[in-house]
């Protein structure tokens, strides 16, 4: 997938979203999720293309490929994701994270061989992953409603006002030239997906309708991630006292 | 012959007034130091046991049974779960659910221990007063990829003893990502309709093979 793709993708998103919005579809029990209508059929769509793309893909890849070398894949990703986690952390004012996310870079990217190897974990240099729409967060800016984005899956108004900075900080993005850089952001999402597979088999399990539980899921660990996996008590319950609220209504 | 059936005796007695001494303990045993011990417990068997690796279901359903279950509350997280609907629901409607409910998430349980390989969990100091009735244990679980998974639990102590009645994965509690499902499908079709779709859900996982073990 080509970034020009993604941001256009996007744009058509929040257009779609935006008509969505002045038309109206309230079919909601949650009040997260005032757009559940659209978010639904949104849903659907991703599921379909996932079903019939992206998971037999990465099934295939998961079975074929050496773990060793979806290890390197990941590794190699997830390094020049702590380059922009790092920053983030600095918006966030946590200086000491900051400073290992720069020197799990450094660490990994030299005697990790371009990042191949996560040898920084191993020195017990934590990987945090921090986006700009935790930092939103921080920041005070509320999550807004749950939005469903075409092919990215999940996600928040807010998170995805934050979107083109997590794009713009993606060092892959700037990669040269542009068919190596397709390929990358290619073998990127379908490893992305692969590492995925245990816990969507799971979720299939688990879930009586995926549709919610992902959401209600999803939510709760976007404000976690926030708050550094720190909720605190109380925003913890306004979180559940507010469906309670709506369902007295109905 | 002789010195060797002394020993003999001798272990034996050390290990019965172990047993006895060790019987006491467990009752007063902490919170923190409870999840610590049935989670080391657990991954162990799971690392020494190629059955388990490899999926087999009335193996991973017995180590549930036996090192998990008598330490969960599955009546109070179901009742949360359930809501404002719990005091509406007959007694007998309450074990169905309650039975039900434990037995979905001992099968999405069972189905994630088989995935275990060389994880390592960590826990953090505890918070709170030693007289508290309700805590939080947390830790999180150090995987060889990428970010490491919070797994805290909430325990609560009503009947003498510490029982899990929640579990937070990667954020999200439990409990909470229940509660919209039981909410929609109760609204809709009751709680005996709740029943049936967790029943038949669980007849389905029964029959389908658990998750093929990662190489």
């Amino acid at each position: 997938m080509n970034h020009t793709v993604t941001l256009s993708h996007l744009r058509l998103c929040a257009a779609a979203a935006a008509v969505l919005v002045l038309t109206g579809c309230a079919t909601t029990n949650n009040p997260q999720d005032p757009l559940e209508g659209y978010n639904r059929a949104m849903f659907a769509v991703n599921d379909t293309v996932d079903r019939a793309v992206l998971k037999p893909v990465a099934t295939g890849y998961k079975k074929v490929v050496p773990e060793f070398a979806q290890t390197g894949v990941g590794n190699f990703f997830g390094n020049l994701s702590d380059a922009w986690s790092s920053i983030n952390n600095l918006l966030q004012g946590k200086g000491e994270q900051a400073g290992t996310d720069f020197g799990r870079v450094a660490l990994n990217s030299t005697f990790g061989i371009f990042g191949l190897f996560d040898i920084a974990s191993e020195a017990g240099m934590q990987k945090s992953d921090e986006d700009f729409g935790q930092t939103l967060g921080k920041w005070g800016v509320p999550s807004g409603p749950y939005l469903i984005l075409p092919l990215l899956g999940p996600s928040t108004v807010r998170d995805t006002a934050a979107l083109p900075a997590d794009i713009g900080g993606d060092i892959w993005k700037y990669k040269e030239p542009a068919n190596w850089r397709n390929i990358g952001a290619g073998i990127r999402i379908v490893d992305t997906r692969a590492s995925l597979l245990d816990a969507s088999g799971l979720l299939e399990d688990a879930a009586l309708d995926r549709y919610e539980f992902l959401r209600d899921g999803y939510l709760q660990r976007r404000q976690s991630q926030v708050y550094d996996g720190d909720v605190p008590r109380q925003a913890d319950e306004a979180e559940e006292a507010a469906p309670a609220a709506s369902e007295k209504r109905q | 012959m002789k010195p060797f059936m002394h020993l003999v005796a001798a272990a034996a007695t050390v290990a019965f007034s172990t047993v006895l001494v060790a019987a006491p303990a467990a009752a007063a045993e902490a919170p923190d130091a409870l999840v610590k011990r049935i989670s080391n417990e657990v991954i162990d068997s799971v690392k020494a046991d190629k059955d388990i690796q490899g999926g087999n279901r009335s193996k991973i359903m017995g180590l549930v049974n036996e090192k998990i279950l008598p330490y969960v509350d599955a009546e109070k997280m179901t009742q949360q779960a359930a809501g404002r609907h719990w005091r509406a629901a007959t007694p007998e409607q309450k074990q169905k659910l309650t039975k039900e409910f434990r037995d979905l998430l001992v099968y999405t349980y069972a189905g994630a221990l088989s995935t275990i390989k060389n994880e390592t969990v960590e826990f953090k100091p505890m918070r709170g007063s030693p007289t508290d009735s309700d805590v939080e244990v947390r830790s999180q679980v150090n995987v060889s990829r990428g970010e490491p998974i919070t797994l805290n639990y909430r325990l609560s102590n009503d009947s003498g003893s510490w029982k899990i009645y929640d579990v937070n994965v990667l954020g999200a509690w439990l409990v909470q990502t229940y509660t919209s499902t039981f909410n929609t499908e109760i609204t809709k079709n009751g709680v005996d309709g709740l029943i049936k779709r967790l029943a038949d859900r669980n007849a389905q996982l029964a029959s389908k093979p658990l998750a093929a073990p990662a190489k």
